[in-house]
């Protein structure tokens, strides 16, 4: 993993995961509200999110920005300033409760069991310290030992994450890495602690793609060996085929589609899916016109009623009794598959997918 | 690292250089009779004649100015009426009106000046950045409040008024006055106390302010989040994490302060009657003293450059990215 | 050359039968910012290093490759908002790589640039009316009478509310301000638009809405675009030609599909390999992929020889010190490497 020597290419074929539902869930978020009082009016940031991650699996979190992603996830970390965002609902983790938990409970329990990667290393690093000093910082929050033994593991670590020469690399400043070597130390320092969860917000977003290649290699590899949960937050479909073994997409602060990926992103059956699904371009075959979501997402200040996506759903005629604009649907199995859930009134999703959205994808 | 402290160390010497040609320049250009003045009032020709050649004022002005470097570097020597005045390096001019060389005046008044000065930061810097800090920390409460709405008050004072203030109704301060701080440190500190308490007062203010805005503008930051996310105490977030990046743009307006203050502390050395810089500037302007104020002015420029300098080199210790080579 | 070229209304010289835009060995250094006082000697940041492009009329040539490979600088060029420090650009055939700010104004028209961040590149304190108009105006495109109809009509061609003219920036989404971008590019009407990014800033559902705009725009008024983007499924969807870029280089060119089928250079393949493909859960068998190594070089200190040879997989003795040429090594495509050959199986994941 280390060997960063020119001339050798690294083949990898990746195969994708069989689902293994049934697992116990070591991250468990129960009815999440996340809402920030302004003074332009209430964002309701999330509302109403439910999910379950067990040890040893990926769950990708998608969504357009500002769909609640990162505020959702920050929320597992308790990460929210109390005075500026209220926050209800459940969020356990390995069995303790979140949601309520004291600031200093809340300072040994992050970092520790649970950890965060950030979308952009180059500002989410301090840009003062070095990076070993960083990442030693992160074990000795959790871990009595002196500077000596927490040098060593952060040495240990960055070797670890595939960053060469860790020995030198480790007393210098993140101004000095690379940017797919500085998101490889932001790596280091959250598994520092063996976390049994690991969140990652959009970790590949700012990287070009044959360095998100090598990070998402990385991630799926540290993952088999630490065998934690694992939330990857992208809004891009492809990364999430690469990396997940479940999906939860969501729109407007809540989860309109859950389930094993290959389901999701094989037959989704939210409008709202398919509308993404339409609006990427292949890279093979003869290019084909792409049908966008027409609109954009809307204001968390004012969240449509009923269904959030009715203002841009092509498929609400197809609801009677004006539900789609009155009545919020839940998140329900909408098929026989009792694994996947989804949150929309539209009858028989599977066969309008398979006769009117199949065929014309890209 | 050191190439570039040299670097610096280096173009600091050409801006001083500069600054000490340009200001002989501005007095001895100047169209005025700087020997009739030093003269007085009842004064003879040959006296102008004699006061003029120990200035040297009758020597081109090209050659003046080797002289006055010269002086800086070796010393020189000024006779007026047949007497003969030592004036050791680093000369920087010889004061008729008080009879002694400027150097000497200068050293006298610098300490005094440097020790207000620095005293007075260290009060301002204390309050300044910890009021900032801890109102940025709890922005929006009535704490914050609280404190922005003190630093407005206090700003809105002006600054002689309020060393009038503590000169007229702070009695129970001690007496002031200057006593080095090598003979009794006790009695310098006492001394010095009301003129610390105005500068320090009054700069606090701004220096909560900006402490705040640098302080929220970092707690802000992607790092500071990544620092919580990591398990350490929120004091350690704030004070390691945030405070370093949040001190930086505070020590460079620092930096530039404390070189204007330097030069300028004239209000405080009056009210409090310490015979500093600006005082010893004061009177030579009323009394034309040419080479006092010419000393004065490079003893400005030069405490402007090395300040800059410091602020410069302490930035490399704040921020590695500065930090070249 | 100036015997050929025959001048026109507009003040737009060309040369009949040349290519619409032409770039020949441009290059473009930057100073490096000082190393001090006392440092050795000048560095300089070989941003465009010998780039060969040609775009048709009516053309799309798509530019991709990994962030700091001289995409935005190309494009600052071919919309001379930079001088080259060598080579030529030439428009209609005729050069104006260092042509005087007064004898390019009539080419600025033609030549149209629109930007990645829709919310930098328009002035906050404009309304969407004046920023259009005062693009009309400045290449005198229409009488001041008929400003406000033409500044609507540009507004509906992008999918705007006409009506919306007098609105300020911050009114707008991204997608919709992208829209104002290229309303305010085709207020010129231009031959040519350099489009840098002009969709990664956006979501996915708005990428689509925007890039299908430009899609019709290209079809219905026949302009042709350089288009630059990182994403190479959006590149491929737009471009018919699509040349890729490495270090200030230009190392493979050629025809969509046999770019995208059949990449002869290493680079091209590791490229396509690394792009995550939703394909794999729709049955479709997984792809072996090329995982490179390490990072780009810097472009002050590019390698000797291949500047991809610190990567490459496949570099040897001569890729040290033989710097390859891009020449034709298929029908239209266009390889620099010593060892060019198409991948073994497809580097994409066939679909069923
Ligand atoms: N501190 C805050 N105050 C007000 N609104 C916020 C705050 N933090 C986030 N939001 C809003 O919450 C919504 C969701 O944001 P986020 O979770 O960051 O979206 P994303 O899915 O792109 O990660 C956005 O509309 C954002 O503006
Ligand atoms: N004005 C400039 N001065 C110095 N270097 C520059 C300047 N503009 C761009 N560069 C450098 O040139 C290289 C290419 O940049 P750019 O064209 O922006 O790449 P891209 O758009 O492909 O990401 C980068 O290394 C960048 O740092
Ligand atoms: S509930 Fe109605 S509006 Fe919402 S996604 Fe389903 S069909 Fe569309
Ligand atoms: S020329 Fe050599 S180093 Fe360059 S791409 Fe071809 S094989 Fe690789
Ligand atoms: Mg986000
Ligand atoms: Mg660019």
């Amino acid at each position: 993993m280390s060997d960063q020597t020119p001339g050798a290419p690294t083949t990898v074929s990746r195969v994708p995961r069989e689902s293994a539902a049934g697992e116990e869930a070591y991250l468990e978020v129960t009815d999440l509200q996340v809402q920030f009082p302004t003074a332009d009016g209430l964002v309701r940031a999330v509302q109403g999110l439910s999910y379950s991650v067990p040890l040893r699996r990926t769950l990708a979190i998608v969504g357009e920005s500002g769909s609640g992603k990162s505020v959702s996830s920050m929320a597992v970390l308790g990460l929210h300033d109390r005075r500026v965002a209220r926050i209800t609902g459940s969020i356990k983790v390995g069995g303790r409760e979140i949601v309520n938990m004291s600031d200093k409970d809340l300072e040994g329990f992050r970092g520790g069991d649970a950890a965060m990667i950030f979308q952009d290393p180059q500002s989410s690093l301090h840009p003062y310290f070095t990076v070993g000093d960083q990442i030693m910082e992160s074990y000795r929050a959790h871990n009595n030992v002196s500077k000596r033994a927490a040098k060593e593991r952060a040495i240990d670590m960055l070797n670890r994450v595939g960053i060469p020469n860790p020995k030198r690399r480790v007393d210098q400043y993140p101004h000095e890495f690379s940017g797919g070597m500085r998101q490889r130390a932001m790596i280091a320092m959250a598994l520092v602690n063996d976390p049994k969860l690991l969140i990652a917000d959009e970790p590949t977003t700012a990287l070009d793609v044959t360095v998100q290649a090598q990070i998402l290699d990385l991630i799926a590899d540290l993952q088999r060996d630490f065998g934690s949960a694992v939330v990857f937050i992208t809004h891009d479909l492809g990364v999430v085929a690469e990396i997940a073994d479940d999906i939860l997409v969501m729109y407007a602060g809540t989860a309109v589609e859950h389930g094993p990926v290959n389901k999701i992103l094989g037959e989704p059956l939210h409008p709202y899916a398919w509308g993404l699904l339409e609006s990427i371009p292949a890279l093979t075959g003869e290019p084909q016109p792409l049908h966008p979501i027409p609109g954009s997402p809307p204001s968390l200040l004012a969240v449509p009623s009923g269904c959030p996506f009715h203002p841009r759903c092509e498929f609400k005629d197809r609801v009677p009794d004006d539900w789609c604009t009155t009545l919020r649907p839940e998140l329900v199995p909408r098929t026989a598959d009792q694994g996947r859930t989804s949150r929309c009134h539209l009858k028989e999703p599977d066969k309008v997918f398979a006769t009117e959205v199949l065929p014309r994808l890209p | 690292m050191l190439l570039y402290i040299l670097k610096r160390v280096l173009s600091a010497i050409s801006v001083v250089i500069v600054t000490l040609v340009a200001s002989f320049a501005l007095f001895f250009f100047a169209p005025t009779d700087p020997a009739g003045v030093i003269c007085g009032p009842r004064c003879t020709p040959e006296r102008v004649a004699d006061i003029e050649a120990s200035l040297g004022l009758d020597q081109p002005k090209a050659e003046q100015i080797l002289l006055y470097m010269k002086g800086i570097v070796v010393g020189r020597e000024y006779s007026t009426g047949g007497v003969v005045r030592e004036c050791a390096a680093p000369c920087l001019g010889y004061s008729y009106t008080l009879g002694q060389p400027v150097t000497k005046l200068i050293g006298a008044a610098l300490p005094v000046t440097v020790s207000i000065v620095l005293g007075g930061a260290v009060v301002y810097l204390l309050v300044g950045v910890l009021a900032g800090t801890i109102a940025a920390q709890v922005r929006g409460t009535s704490l914050d409040r609280f404190v922005v709405g003190t630093t407005l008050v206090v700003q809105a004072i002006p600054y002689f008024v309020f060393a009038l203030l503590i000169a007229l109704y702070a009695t129970f301060l001690p007496d002031s006055g200057y006593h080095p701080i090598t003979e009794n440190p006790f009695l310098w500190a006492s001394g010095l106390l009301a003129a610390w308490l105005t500068v320090g007062v009054t700069n606090a203010a701004s220096y909560t302010r900006y402490s705040r805005a640098s302080m929220i503008e970092a707690l802000g930051q992607d790092f500071v989040r990544t620092a919580t996310s990591k398990g350490i105490s929120r004091r350690r977030v704030v004070y390691r994490h945030g405070l370093r990046a949040g001190l930086t743009p505070v020590v460079t307006i620092f930096g530039i302060d404390l070189a204007f203050q330097l030069t300028g502390a004239i209000f405080t050395e009056s009210i409090f009657n310490l015979p500093g810089l600006g005082q010893l500037a004061l009177r030579a302007f009323g009394q034309y003293d040419l080479p006092v104020l010419m000393g004065g002015v490079l003893i400005g420029s030069v405490l402007l450059v090395v300040m800059n300098l410091v602020v410069d080199i302490v930035y490399t210790f704040l921020d590695p990215r500065v930090r070249l080579g | 050359m100036t015997a050929a070229t025959t001048p026109a209304k507009s003040g737009v010289r060309s040369v009949p039968g040349a290519p619409l835009l032409e770039l020949e060995n441009v290059k473009m250094h930057f100073k490096a910012k000082g190393e001090g006082l006392l440092a050795r000697k000048t560095q300089w940041v070989q941003a465009v290093d010998g780039v060969d492009l040609t775009v048709q009329p009516g053309e799309t040539l798509g530019l991709v490759g990994e962030s700091g490979c001289g995409k935005s600088t190309t494009a600052r060029l071919i919309t001379r908002l930079l001088e080259p420090t060598a080579g030529q650009i030439r428009y209609q055939g005729v050069d104006i790589a260092h042509m005087s700010e007064r004898k390019l104004r009539p080419y600025r028209r033609e030549i149209q640039l629109i930007f990645q961040d829709p919310y930098s590149s328009l002035n906050p304190r404009h309304t969407v009316g004046t920023i259009v108009g005062t693009a009309l105006r400045t290449h005198g495109m229409v009488a001041k009478s008929g400003e406000l109809s033409r500044v609507q009509e540009l507004l509906e061609v992008v999918g705007l509310n006409p009506e919306h003219y007098n609105r300020y920036p911050h009114e707008f989404s991204g997608g919709q301000r992208q829209r104002i971008g290229i309303a305010r590019a085709l207020a010129a009407r231009p031959k040519i638009i350099v489009a840098d990014e002009p969709v990664s800033a956006l979501d996915v559902s708005i990428q689509a809405q925007v890039m299908n705009l430009l899609e019709s725009l290209r079809k219905e008024l026949g302009i042709a675009f350089v288009f630059i983007a990182h994403d190479l499924g959006v590149v491929r969807h737009f471009c018919d030609r699509i040349a890729v870029m490495y270090l200030g280089r230009v190392v493979e060119e050629g025809p969509r599909d046999s770019l995208y089928e059949k990449p002869q250079h290493p680079y091209t393949q590791a490229l396509l390999s690394a792009v995550p493909d939703i394909g794999v859960v729709r049955g479709v068998p997984p792809k072996n992929r090329i995982r490179l190594v390490g990072d780009v070089p810097s472009p002050v200190d590019p390698p000797s020889g291949c500047r991809f040879r610190t990567r490459c997989w496949k570099a040897q003795d001569i890729c040290a010190t033989d710097d390859p040429a891009l020449i034709e090594r298929a029908p239209a495509q266009r390889v620099a490497c010593h060892f060019a050959e198409p991948p073994a199986e497809s580097i994409l994941a066939e679909t069923a």
